[in-house]
């Protein structure tokens, strides 16, 4: 396995299956009295979110704690980059400290790709701008294969602010390395542009009208699962959409959606990514329906970084030799 | 407790090497199945029956042979013993010193391992490392009564104090040899042999 986790693009379908299976066995862990295990001790995690987070940060931290490595939380907030300081003299500093991991989300697409170049620590993307989110992924391929099983051939519709959005980018990498059949569904405004070339290029399906997907309609066919995605309240203004409740109408789950979801196939799966606009993209009947798994990803959050952690610094140590522009004077 | 389908046969921790041509025999199938039925009746002999047992396999041969020997036991005393498997990965120490291995879920019968006697079923007793970590993975599980050791073979070069309690056979070995084992459950058939060391 590589070194870092910047896309989910970096795993091989045997990767994410070993990752996965390694979850399992941490999520047992997750239900014991004692909710530790020896693991990655005397390894140093840092979580450096310079964008807000509550269940990320929380489920690096403990997954950390749990495998016994020493973690240890930043914010951009508090920390030398109010005072002005770059990205690059940040991450070479604590990089500096012979730290094991870096955990960084960033509002900059790309920023892990580019502290990955810096450092010498594995660095491991906890959010990257509208790029990437590939843990989320991870949890959520976990959690649909806790109910699904095997996800070869099974139908994911996900739904949503495509543009901005990392959960969806690293979503369809995942879910198709694993043989999941995709379509993606948003209005035209929140469609990323050059979509056409990726999806023909992966192998996924586009749409800008919801009901004939969900209603399987023609090539669609059924649906196994539903991920929606959260509106941005700062989208809200930026003209993607006319009002609030018109996306409700167009894209929402709502309870008619999810009754001719169920009516279909009882086990359909509803899943986000959190935090929810209930009334927004999910109706609150959908969101507490028993056919939503969104507390299940929660749930998975912690067990599945957990088996990232483990299986980018249990193994050998292969350290990279060290950048030339970090060997003296970075601490100073 | 939902779980993803780990029904398939663990492949991935086993040694799928092919044995070297020169290697013998030094277990047939009929050598194992009286070592597995002496060491089920010993167990029993030790513990004065089968109240409180529990058999953990450790995977990936330690699982079948675990099961077989409950079974042997059932047969003799006509009562089911709980048997489960003990993952041990993440206790190992060897972790920095190899790839990163998967690792699986450990399966620990419905009764807990609390106040029982526990039995750890391994196919070869070598350097120890394996039973150490084992011994750590059990101790975040519960606190048993007691825990015994039962391997199929004991090579010897033990590098921790620690020994086995019931041994099917113990094979003096130079450290250059290699100890294949073979069981019908993983592999398709039954059998030890040992290859590499001084051509004797």
């Amino acid at each position: 396995m590589t070194r870092h986790l910047i896309s989910s693009a970096d795993l091989s379908r045997t990767e994410v299956e070993d990752i996965l299976e390694t979850a399992a066995s941490m999520h047992d862990l997750q239900r014991r009295e004692v909710k530790k295990v020896p693991t990655l001790r005397g390894r140093t995690v840092i979580n450096f979110f310079f964008e807000d987070s509550t269940r990320t940060r929380s489920s690096f931290e403990i997954a950390g704690k749990w495998m016994s490595a020493d973690t240890i939380n930043l914010s951009a907030k508090g920390s030398s980059t109010s005072k002005g300081e770059s990205l690059r003299d940040t991450a070479m500093t604590v990089d500096a400290m012979a730290v094991d991991a870096l955990v960084i989300r960033h509002n900059a697409s790309g920023a892990c790709h580019q502290v990955a170049q810096w450092v010498r620590c594995s660095v491991i993307n906890a959010g990257d701008g509208t790029h990437e989110h590939p843990t989320q992924a991870l949890l959520d391929a976990y959690t649909l294969r806790t109910r699904l099983g095997d996800l070869d051939g099974k139908h994911v519709v996900i739904v949503g602010d495509l543009t901005h959005s990392r959960v969806f980018r690293s979503n369809v990498i995942t879910l198709r390395t694993l043989g999941a059949r995709v379509t993606v569904v948003a209005p035209p405004t929140l469609m990323p542009s050059g979509i056409g070339a990726w999806s023909a290029a992966d192998g996924f399906a586009t749409s800008w009208d919801l009901d004939p997907v969900l209603d399987g309609e023609g090539e669609h066919g059924p649906v196994d699962a539903v991920m929606m995605l959260r509106v941005q309240r700062e989208r809200m203004s930026g003209g993607y959409f006319p009002t609030a409740r018109e996306y409700t109408v167009a894209y929402g789950l709502t309870r008619d959606r999810l009754e001719r979801l169920v009516a279909r196939n009882d086990d359909v799966l509803v899943l986000h990514p959190g935090p929810m606009n209930r009334g927004l993209e999910i109706a609150p009947e959908a969101a507490d329906s028993p056919q939503s798994v969104v507390l299940d990803q929660v749930s998975a959050g912690v067990a599945v970084r957990m088996a990232v952690l483990y299986h980018l610094l249990a193994g050998e140590d292969t350290p990279a030799p060290m950048p030339a522009s970090a060997t003296e004077g970075a601490v100073r | 407790m939902p779980c993803p389908d780990l029904s398939a046969p663990d492949q991935s921790s086993t040694d799928r090497s092919s044995i070297p041509e020169d290697a013998r025999d030094v277990m047939s199938e009929g050598d194992i199945s009286r070592a597995l039925r002496r060491i089920g009746h010993e167990i029993l002999e030790r513990n004065k029956g089968s109240e409180g047992l529990v058999l953990l396999g450790i995977p990936s041969r330690g699982v079948p042979l675990a099961r077989r020997l409950a079974a042997c036991i059932e047969e003799v005393e006509g009562t089911a013993v709980p048997v489960g498997e003990l993952d041990i990965t993440l206790h190992r120490d060897d972790l920095r010193r190899n790839p990163v291995r998967t690792a699986h879920r450990s399966r620990i019968p419905a009764g807990g391992i609390d106040d029982r006697v526990v039995v750890l079923v391994d196919d070869v007793l070598y350097s120890g490392r394996t039973i150490r970590a084992a011994l750590d993975a059990l101790s975040e599980l519960g606190r048993p009564r007691a825990v015994r050791l039962a391997v199929l073979v004991d090579r010897g070069h033990r590098e921790l104090p620690i020994r086995a309690d019931h041994v099917g056979k113990n094979l003096p070995t130079s450290s250059a040899e290699r100890v294949h084992v073979r069981v019908a459950e993983v592999d398709g058939l039954d059998v030890v042999r040992i290859s590499g060391g001084d051509a004797r």
